[in-house]
């Protein structure tokens, strides 16, 4: 499988290195955000594609991809959810919540490592992850489904949230 | 300016002070630049173009702002950091990575009203000199990435960023940069490191201060997104009027945010000092869950040292020494200090007595296993230990000795790495131990004490067999 | 023996133009220069102070926190408050209760120093317990036992024992990084040492850390690999076995090992080296620290290129032809053999070509061994490469000056060897004694057949050759690592080589070889010892006058002006005068 960035992604690329007169290495991290945004993930290909764009050894560029959960090195499932894990959300309840929203979205969580955190569900609609902290400990237990953001999701509240997505 | 109505269930509480989140959950408030210059915005940037830019440090200064991070470092006092010969650019970075636990208050201005922050950051950028900034969102707020940038263009559009902004000669490009999930991003110089496109490994200070040697080894000014939100009604009102608010040394309103077991959790702005921790928790929160009681209350952030709910709290000195319990504590940063804990970034998570200390210690300790960035020692290997130990005490496989290993684990960390994430992943465990020593040691067993439960010894003796085994197959017949 | 201390006012360094700076040392005051790193100015007062991440010719991270000191400071004064001071000039001291590292800081006027406190000692015990926690604790398989800045740190610093009950984070083992080196990851303490090296030095940055916390692991990138010409340096910092190099690891117990300083000859730098021998056998060649020559690398062709040492072609005995075969023979007859044949030729028929590769010992001795026969053809084999931006010379002979020097031969070595290769081929040659050189290499240029055609042929070698093939007499002679001797090199620098393993099997050390010779053709010559050697050669050429092979030193002397410089040397040079590293 060839591994081609097509010209309009490329474009916002470009445009978005410009945002860094000074160094473009600083591009890194918005290349890997328009790419996996793009793919889904970050393959070997996708890092070797944006280090040879900002003129860097592929290594530099797998150093930041591997550091940040943010990014991903396997696809996720269609739609990608993550359920903070932290504190006051787990207190709210965000461990049942995910036991409900892997019950619900048929997602076995049991082969989920350190290495491999993200467990999808057997037809590929739903991946799940649990997440640290993300900023709305008052309203708990939170998630995000790509990049929409869900406040007090109770384990009842599961289902409606995921007929959401089809 | 009309007086501004609040949507259904999200109207301020009598006792807030709504300066930053004026237009947060307002009636008819949306995120576009024409919403904000009806309501005058934009009219402090031209007024702080008409001065000189010392002169707005000056009332930075004068206002006694506190950093709105966590650290609570006076704002104007940072920017003079700046070396008074310097010759290099100057940058700015907005730090928008929210994400000490417990604290949700950067998501709001980010996601509601973005020329506000805009507003501060360009008057921000005006005083310290510089014409580039970057305004560093977590990677957990993909919304506010684009509100933020749709902001930015509406106020290049009207003038109020790009070249020779209205007119003063001043020129400003300022463009977001998205993290990726790292909470160590918000300490300043790992989200330079960040920035420049590395691994955000914090760097050693001294010599990396930021204001000296910063992004791109040059001066680099780094505020948290309320903090420049101040600033923009600090020049509105004048330094020395800010200052009237709050209490002395602790100026001006900050923003309160409490989660955890309270009936009615959420944001509260309020001058800072002016509230105690039961007006918060009691009045503004509607108290704890019936029948429940305060066990302990993290004041500032899940890095900040818990305060047991049932302790008393000596601040000042001599005569002026007074005994406070839990309630009774000011939120502001000079005592929640002589408490022996701190303001923090005033995410307030409050713990009722149905809870497990242990259980919340080890979803504390998981938290900061999982964010350590594993550059310096002390950090790396002793917050998974600590994680480690604290399962142990969960699933009741841990011994009474194993309490004092974390606690001494802890102190191993404590003042001795690169950055101030060895006290903020330390600090819970050392709080927690000191607070709660009893119940830690409750959920351990005693008949564990000295077993050892780590097979390495024997592992190793299999390994060098092995080894040794492979050896002899491996070694060639000598020919005759 | 540690400096001077402040009441004997003796500066420690020797630009004055630096201001100096009182610090307090575990008690003691000395004076140092404004700049220099807490961890040089304890070092230079005899308190070291235990790392792992610093190294002085790389950037300084600060990651390791094994060098964390307890660190004071004058107090503070209030506007117009005069400092209070002891009878010596200094001011109390006001400790601070956070450690400091002292490798990234500098020192400061009545800055105190803790080497030895409880609250250094407590950092020291902490950090030793932390680092091992996840380390391997299988010292007795490890390569790196006996060199390991762990293990040594642990009997100095350590507690001896771990309160560690749970399981260790598993990382990647024996992991090919490159075409000489293996990584395993769960010996990493990543201090960044090699990470550094291969971005700051070797400007090939293919090592990087991926993962994050505790499960952080240094790797290259899937597909490349660390294999740039200086890549076994990173294994020589690296404090722990997490680098290893594929030709030494796993093939002798580093505390078996006796090391030799000496220097690398296989171009024009000479590097300077420790040879890691043991009972005549060298296993490693690592650098040896040299800021006039090296720095503190080598390339890898240079440290490599030993094994030759141990070749099968070794050669163990002198040779002699008979009937067209050769056989062993003592030491006696093969040179009163090579005596005879040589004497029966005049002056003009004889050609002696001499290696740059020799020492100025054993070219002074070729050069006497050249009148004595009043031999009027001398060349040696020039060898013309590439230099690289780092270390490699464009000479890849070691002693080129040493030659021209002693041999006195001037202007274009190329077409002496040129003349001696007519001669040979015309007949006017009738005679070639050939001194480390084979002459069937393309560089030297001879063909078979017209050395076919000479009535004499003496061959000094390590190794048998062509050339040595076709000789009527064969001298084994030593190899670089089993001699004492000096050359200079391309910067003109005087350098010496040292005696690692005793020469091969009956071969001997080539200046008694040609002494003999030299003996057996024209007498004695009052030479015993090396030292002799070089007492004469100080005497007969001017260059070398008032020198003696110990004056030299570990160091060397610079001894003439070729104005070559040293390409990473320079950058070294900026980045210390840019304050980034220490040098």
């Amino acid at each position: 499988m060839s591994f081609t960035v097509p010209q309009e992604l490329e474009k916002e690329i470009d445009e978005r290195i410009t945002h860094y007169p000074v160094s473009k290495r600083s591009a890194v991290l918005p290349i890997l955000h328009a790419l996996q945004h793009h793919f889904g993930y970050l393959s070997e290909e996708a890092v070797e594609w944006t280090a040879a764009k900002l003129e860097l050894q592929p290594i530099k560029v797998l150093e930041v991809v591997t550091f940040y959960p943010g990014f991903r090195q396997e696809a996720p499932g269609k739609y990608h959810i993550r359920v903070c894990r932290t504190l006051s959300c787990a207190m709210a309840g965000s461990y049942e919540l995910m036991e409900a929203l892997c019950e619900k979205g048929e997602i076995d969580r049991s082969a989920v490592s350190h290495h491999h955190p993200i467990a999808v569900g057997k037809d590929g609609k739903f991946s799940i992850e649990f997440a640290e902290c993300l900023a709305s400990c008052g309203f708990g237990p939170v998630c995000m489904v790509n990049d929409e953001f869900h406040e007090n999701v109770t384990p009842d509240k599961v289902e409606d949230l995921l007929s959401k997505y089809e | 300016m009309s007086e501004p109505t609040y949507k259904a269930g999200k109207q301020p509480h009598a006792n807030e002070y709504r300066l930053i989140f004026r237009n947060i959950d307002r009636e008819g408030w949306d995120t576009s630049i024409d919403t904000y210059l009806n309501e005058g915005g934009y009219g402090e940037l031209k007024k702080a173009l008409g001065m000189e830019p010392g002169q707005v440090t000056n009332e930075v200064k004068a206002s006694g702002l506190r950093g709105r991070g966590g650290a609570g470092f006076p704002t104007g006092v940072k920017w003079t950091f700046i070396p008074p010969n310097n010759t290099k650019p100057v940058y700015l970075i907005c730090n928008a990575d929210e994400s000490e636990p417990g604290t949700f208050k950067d998501r709001y201005i980010l996601h509601q009203d973005p020329h506000q922050l805009l507003e501060g950051l360009i008057i921000a950028c005006f005083a310290v000199g510089a014409h580039l900034a970057y305004i560093y969102i977590r990677e957990e707020f993909p919304e506010a990435a684009q509100i933020v940038e749709k902001a930015i263009s509406e106020a290049k559009a009207k003038g109020f960023l790009g070249k020779d902004i209205q007119g003063s000669g001043f020129d400003l490009e300022v463009y977001v940069h998205r993290g990726a999930g790292a909470y160590i991003c918000g300490e300043e110089t790992g989200l330079i490191e960040s920035l420049e496109g590395k691994r955000p490994y914090p760097r050693i200070k001294p010599p990396y201060f930021p204001a000296a040697m910063g992004l791109y080894m040059c001066p680099t000014i780094v505020n948290n997104v309320e903090t420049l939100c101040h600033v923009k009604h600090i020049v509105k009102m004048g330094g020395e009027e800010y200052a009237k608010l709050g209490t002395p040394r602790n100026t001006g309103t900050r923003i309160l945010c409490v989660s955890g077991d309270v009936r009615k959790p959420g944001y509260f702005e309020v001058e800072v000092g002016k509230i105690t921790m039961g007006q918060l928790i009691n009045d503004m929160c509607g108290g704890l869950k019936e029948g429940r009681k305060i066990k302990a209350v993290i004041p500032g952030g899940s890095s900040a040292k818990v305060l047991r709910g049932d302790e008393k709290y000596t601040i000042g000195k001599g005569d002026d020494a007074k005994e406070l319990s839990l309630l009774e504590i000011p939120m502001d940063f000079d005592t929640l200090m002589a408490c022996g804990s701190m303001a923090g970034s005033g995410g307030v998570i409050v713990i009722d007595d149905s809870r497990s200390i242990s259980w919340v210690l080890n979803n504390i300790n998981n938290f900061y296993a999982h964010e350590s960035c594993g550059q310096c020692t002390p950090c790396r290997e002793g917050s998974l230990w600590m994680k480690k130990i604290s399962d142990r005490i969960v699933a009741g496989t841990a011994s009474p000795e194993d309490v004092d290993t974390l606690d001494s684990v802890a102190r191993n960390i404590d003042g001795r790495t690169i950055c101030a994430f060895g006290e903020a992943c330390s600090w819970p465990t050392e709080s927690f131990v000191a607070k709660f020593r009893d119940e830690l040691t409750a959920d351990t067993k005693a008949d564990l004490s000295g077993t050892l439960l780590n097979p390495e010894s024997k592992l190793a003796a299999a390994h060098l067999k092995s080894q040794q085994e492979a050896q002899k197959t491996e070694a060639k017949p000598v020919a005759v | 023996m540690p400096p001077a201390a402040t009441d004997e006012k003796k500066p420690t360094a020797e630009t004055p133009a630096v201001p100096m700076v009182n610090v307090q040392i575990d008690g003691q005051w000395y004076q140092f220069p404004k700049g220099t790193r807490m961890i040089e100015a304890c070092r230079q007062v005899g308190k070291d102070v235990p790392h792992y991440c610093y190294h002085p010719k790389l950037t300084s991270p600060g990651n390791c926190r094994m060098c964390l000191v307890e660190m004071g400071m004058p107090p503070r004064l209030a506007p117009g408050q005069e400092p209070e001071k002891d009878g010596e000039g200094h001011q109390p001291i006001q400790w601070i209760p956070r450690p400091a590292i002292a490798c990234a800081n500098t020192v400061a006027e009545n800055m105190g120093i803790r080497t030895d406190s409880e609250l250094t000692r407590g950092c020291r015990h902490g950090v030793m317990e932390l680092l091992l926690i996840n380390h391997p604790l299988d010292c007795p398989i490890c390569d790196q036992a006996g060199e390991c800045r762990l293990q040594e740190f642990s009997v100095e610093h350590g507690t001896g024992g771990s309160r560690f009950r749970e399981q260790k984070v598993k990382k990647p083992k024996n992991v090919d990084i490159g075409p000489r080196i293996r990584l395993d990851d769960e010996r990493c303490i990543m201090c960044s040492r090699c990470v550094r090296f291969t971005d700051e030095i070797a400007d090939d940055p293919v090592l990087g850390f991926t993962e994050r916390g505790s499960h952080t692991v240094l790797a290259v990138h899937p597909g490349h690999e660390l294999a740039n010409n200086y890549s076994l340096n990173t294994v020589d910092i690296c404090p722990v076995g997490a680098l290893t190099s594929n030709d030494f690891r796993f093939q002798m117990r580093v505390w078996f090992l006796k090391e030799t300083k000496s220097i690398c000859t296989d171009c024009g730098r000479g590097c300077n080296t420790l040879i890691g021998s043991r009972e005549g056998r060298v296993y490693r060649q690592t650098p040896r620290e040299n800021n006039d020559v090296n720095s503190a690398w080598m390339c890898d062709h240079g440290r490599l290129n030993f094994h030759y040492l141990d070749s099968e072609l070794r050669l163990s005995a002198p040779l002699v032809k008979d009937e067209g075969v050769h056989k062993e023979s003592t030491w006696p007859k093969a040179i009163q053999r090579a005596a005879t044949a040589l004497k029966a030729h005049g002056g003009s028929e004889i050609a002696v070509v001499v290696s740059s590769r020799m020492t100025n010992e054993e070219l002074f001795m070729a050069k006497r061994l050249i009148d004595t026969l009043g031999a009027e053809h001398v060349a040696t084999v020039p060898r013309a490469g590439e230099p690289d931006a780092y270390l490699i010379a464009a000479d890849k002979n070691p002693n080129t000056q040493g030659a021209r020097l002693i041999l006195g031969l001037e202007g274009d070595l190329a077409a002496g060897l040129d003349s001696v290769r007519r001669g040979v081929a015309d007949g006017r040659i009738k005679a070639v004694v050939t001194l480390q050189e084979d002459l069937l290499t393309p560089e030297a240029g001879f063909d078979a057949q017209t050395l076919d055609g000479l009535e004499a042929l003496v061959v000094l070698h390590l190794l048998a050759n062509p050339t040595a093939q076709m000789a009527s007499v064969v001298l084994p002679g030593a190899g670089f690592a089993e001699k004492r001797g000096s050359m200079i090199n391309v910067t003109g620098r005087l350098q010496r080589l040292n005696k690692a393993t005793e020469p091969f099997g009956q071969s001997l050390d080539d200046w008694e070889i040609l002494r003999d010779l030299i003996q057996a053709i024209g007498g004695g010559n009052g030479i015993y010892l090396i030292e002799d050697v070089f007492k004469q050669l100080a005497a007969g050429v001017e260059e070398f006058e008032g020198l003696t092979l110990s004056k030299i030193g570990d160091l060397g002397v610079p001894l003439i002006e070729t104005g070559e410089t040293v390409p990473l040397l320079e950058r070294e040079r900026e980045r210390i005068a840019k304050g980034q590293i220490v040098g």
